[in-house]
């Protein structure tokens, strides 16, 4: 089966510094694929040159097959930026009317989202007045309501409680077995054991691309934090 | 495009200080006006007519300045970027949004002037109106260019003095351009404002509009597609 995110050699420089340094990695189609590594490692500019609002300085980036940034990948990908990207000045549900009208999403997509978030209770409230978590929920939103069927999404399960990151996680895999492919960043390996698919980042570089049980086994560490830091020693050694 | 001029209106709708400014400044102003000239009530038709017109231009250029930047610092830009939405359609949106809220404050303002504190428009307070929402968008476009070269909130107020205040000055509106001084009337004919004053004064004073008054309203709308085609090659889908 053909990887849904390809990338070869992929160079970024950021501010005069070399932020990803030949990369290379595939994600697979109707998985949740786990991005993990400390913050700064690169995740984010990684993921803002899948989407393809990342100016590359070499390599090449497709996605379902596309190179990154084509116009109609526009429609099937859905971006999650790390810092909730929504109009603070609007309530929740309408900046899911507006994002569902830009992309052009079906009525009645906008109280299905709400729900998958569950943000019903506060769908009439400023996303000004939101505690943080419902404010990422919300930005969420925004980013599932037009289903499209690749999500990029930059740590969408910080600062939420335990008991909603299970739930998110929970509908993460619902979306994967409706057919989407996820890439989701975390720079928490507690996160990692929720997904199908590893890849272990550090300082602009793949280090690893695993499964959970794969990473534990190869390790001998059951614990998954554990696991990555005798990545890291192994890779330094 | 209605989508984000609803979009625009509604962000806008949710601060009603805001609007109580748009609409309360320029009356407040034009009224102070009137009775600074109390003494030489025809200077204060000379000025306080044309004024209505450029009171949107001033506004505008300050609101779409901040309005931009807030969308280009809070990723909502970056977000909108990655969508299937056409920069036209997002400089659309703001353009109808901000046309209808000069449309407001223009009728508001030239009610309170024309009808209260007696100014005179010989061809109508309707065309200094239209004349002003014309003028709204010119300010929304410049103040979109102007947007892309701040990165703060505190740089993009200081481009209000530094772009809008050289054009009032220059245009004619307190000093005529044949009194100025040689050089600065070569500068005045190259400002966008100085055509759009023209055609209020124009518009205000008795007399055939004429031609001039055709190629300043061409002239005004032709700078304000320019400074929009270079606002939208600021809005940029991929960033370093």
């Amino acid at each position: 089966m053909t990887a849904t995110i390809h990338i070869e050699h992929l160079h970024v420089v950021r501010g005069g510094r070399t932020v990803i340094e030949d990369l290379s990695l595939d994600v697979s189609p109707g998985r949740v694929t786990g991005l993990l590594g400390p913050s700064g490692c690169g995740k984010s500019t990684l993921m803002r040159a899948i989407v393809g609002v990342q100016v590359v300085a070499a390599g090449r980036v497709e996605v379902l097959g596309r190179a990154a940034g084509e116009p109609s990948l526009r429609h099937d990908v859905g971006y999650l930026t790390q810092s909730p990207s929504v109009y603070t000045d609007l309530t929740v549900t309408e900046n899911l009317q507006y994002f569902a009208a830009v992309t052009g999403a079906p009525p009645g997509s906008v109280d299905e989202v709400l729900a998958q978030v569950a943000l019903q209770d506060a769908a009439g409230q400023v996303v000004g007045s939101l505690s943080g978590g419902q404010r990422t929920r919300a930005s969420l939103a925004t980013t599932l309501v037009n289903r499209p069927t690749v999500l990029v999404l930059d740590e969408p399960t910080v600062g939420l409680d335990p008991i909603l990151r299970a739930d998110l996680w929970q509908s993460f895999h619902e979306l994967t077995d409706a057919g989407a492919t996820l890439l989701v960043s975390s720079h928490s390996m507690e996160e990692a054991a929720e997904c199908d698919d590893l890849l272990l980042m550090r300082e602009g570089a793949i280090l690893s691309a695993t499964t959970p049980d794969e990473l534990r086994e190869r390790t001998g560490e059951h614990d998954l934090s554990r696991a990555f830091l005798a990545v890291v020693r192994g890779a330094g050694a | 495009m209605t989508a984000t001029a609803q979009r625009v209106l509604r962000q806008i709708r949710r601060d009603p200080r805001t609007i109580a400014l748009l609409i309360g400044v320029p009356v407040g102003l034009l009224t102070l006006l009137r009775y600074v000239f109390d003494s030489q009530v025809t200077t204060f038709e000379h000025i306080g007519a044309p004024m209505c017109g450029l009171f949107p231009f001033t506004l505008m250029f300050l609101i779409t300045s901040i309005a931009m930047l807030r969308e280009r610092t809070s990723g909502t830009l970056e977000r909108l970027m990655s969508l299937p939405i056409s920069k036209a359609s997002l400089l659309g949106g703001y353009a109808i949004a901000f046309g209808v809220l000069a449309a407001v404050q223009a009728a508001i303002v030239c009610t309170v002037g024309f009808a209260w504190l007696g100014l005179n428009a010989a061809h109508g307070a309707w065309l200094v109106g239209l004349l002003a929402v014309g003028n709204a968008l010119l300010g929304m476009a410049l103040g979109l260019f102007a947007s892309a070269f701040a990165r703060t909130e505190f740089q993009a107020v200081q481009f209000m003095p530094a772009i809008v205040f050289p054009q009032l000055l220059l245009c004619g509106l307190f000093v005529p351009r044949s009194a100025m001084a040689g050089p600065l009337q070569v500068v005045a004919d190259a400002f966008p404002l100085t055509y759009a004053f023209d055609a209020l004064s124009r518009a205000t004073h008795p007399g055939p509009l004429g031609r001039t008054f055709a190629l300043d309203v061409v002239v005004v709308i032709g700078s304000t597609l320019a400074a929009l085609a270079l606002g939208a090659a600021t809005l940029r889908r991929r960033t370093p």
